[in-house]
């Protein structure tokens, strides 16, 4: 695993240079030539993750998969294929986790809704605690009795004896 | 004293969660072809580059589809592995040589025509399969890895189990090791061969 991952990045690295400025090259010359197609190409990119730098989309990564993968969308625009028949070829052969934003689904619904249960809980946790603590406020809040009234008086006459 | 209980057990929740996260491995991809029919290819044989080869041609037989370049490190750690088990075993062992050429990074692509790609594909496929021992019933060549993206490689090395109906029943990204082979991939064959 960490070699197999280390191997990657070396390969990555020896290309990295190279494979750049042909890449921009490459695809400068497309931009002008269809800047429509090159418009769709760069946003479909963005919505499709490469699967050897996981973290990064397709139009962001410079691995050749990712080379590889943009070629294809390329060819399927040109096609005249819609955004979700391009999406749903990726979505056939690489899976859901192909999907930059992968959908909500059963299996994703921790995914989804974990941060949003967390707040709700966080919520409950915050209006119980300030709930409880009004209640203790409230009970040490009581007004003086008649006893105290007098003995505070007198405390305070003695400190200021005007 | 019962609330920090209560603390330290959505402490403990909230570790375990992210142990088994870390524990996971980042890089086995569920591939959505499990259970599908493995997807079609006519391509050329390495050993005789006039023919072409099919999965169809492989109906009513349970086989392994493993994908291989000579660039591939790691491919070089699982060949002993399919070397031993093609002695052993008569199961079909189709080898898909990918991107034998393109893949390797020390070519300039956009410099190199077609069929100077090709001949020196099967000339690299050849030479390695010479040099470490051919465990391949037969090999095919995706030149282009066009294939490969039917099938959803990513890594290679990867290898698919294909049933006799021609459907995928397995994948498994990244070297077989003698552990994956005798504990996952034996076990599903002899099932597959009943």
């Amino acid at each position: 695993m960490k070699r197999r991952l280390l191997i990657a990045l070396f390969i990555f690295g020896s290309f990295f240079g190279s494979t750049v400025a042909f890449a921009s090259a490459a695809s400068e010359a497309a931009m002008v030539a269809d800047p429509v197609a090159e418009k769709r190409l760069q946003k479909l990119s963005e919505e499709l993750r490469c699967l050897v730098c996981q973290n990064q989309t397709i139009a962001d990564s410079n691995a050749e998969l990712a080379q590889d993968l943009r070629r294809e969308v390329r060819t399927m625009i040109k096609d005249g294929k819609s955004d979700k028949e391009i999406v749903d070829f990726m979505v056939v052969r690489y899976g859901d986790f192909v999907l930059y934003r992968p959908p909500v689904k059963g299996i994703t619904l921790l995914l989804w809704g974990g941060p949003v249960a967390l707040m709700l809980l966080g919520l409950f946790v915050l209006q119980r605690y300030l709930r409880r603590r009004t209640t203790r406020i409230n009970a040490e809040d009581q007004p003086l009795s008649a006893d105290q009234t007098s003995r505070a008086d007198a405390l305070l006459k003695e400190i200021d004896p005007k | 004293m019962n609330r920090y209980y209560w603390i330290l057990g959505a402490f403990a929740a909230l570790v375990a969660l992210l142990a088994v996260g870390l524990g996971l491995n980042p890089r086995d991809v569920p591939s959505p072809l499990v259970g599908k029919p493995a997807p079609a290819f006519n391509l050329n044989v390495l050993a005789t580059p006039e023919k072409t080869m099919s999965p169809k041609d492989m109906q009513g037989k349970a086989w392994l589809l493993n994908v291989w370049s000579s660039w591939c490190v790691s491919c070089r750690a699982e060949h002993p592995v399919l070397v031993e088990f093609s002695k052993k075993v008569k199961v079909p062992l189709v080898g898909l040589n990918y991107k034998e050429v393109r893949g390797d990074g020390n070519f300039d692509m956009s410099k190199m025509p077609a069929d100077e790609e090709r001949k020196l594909a099967f000339q690299r496929a050849n030479q390695w399969l010479a040099q470490h021992g051919d465990p391949y019933t037969l090999t095919v060549m995706d030149i282009d890895g066009r294939v490969g993206i039917d099938y959803g490689v990513y890594g290679v090395p990867e290898t698919y189990v294909i049933d006799k109906a021609g459907l995928i029943r397995m994948k498994h990204t990244g070297p077989i090791s003698p552990d994956v082979l005798s504990k996952k991939i034996m076990p599903l064959l002899a099932e597959l061969n009943k």
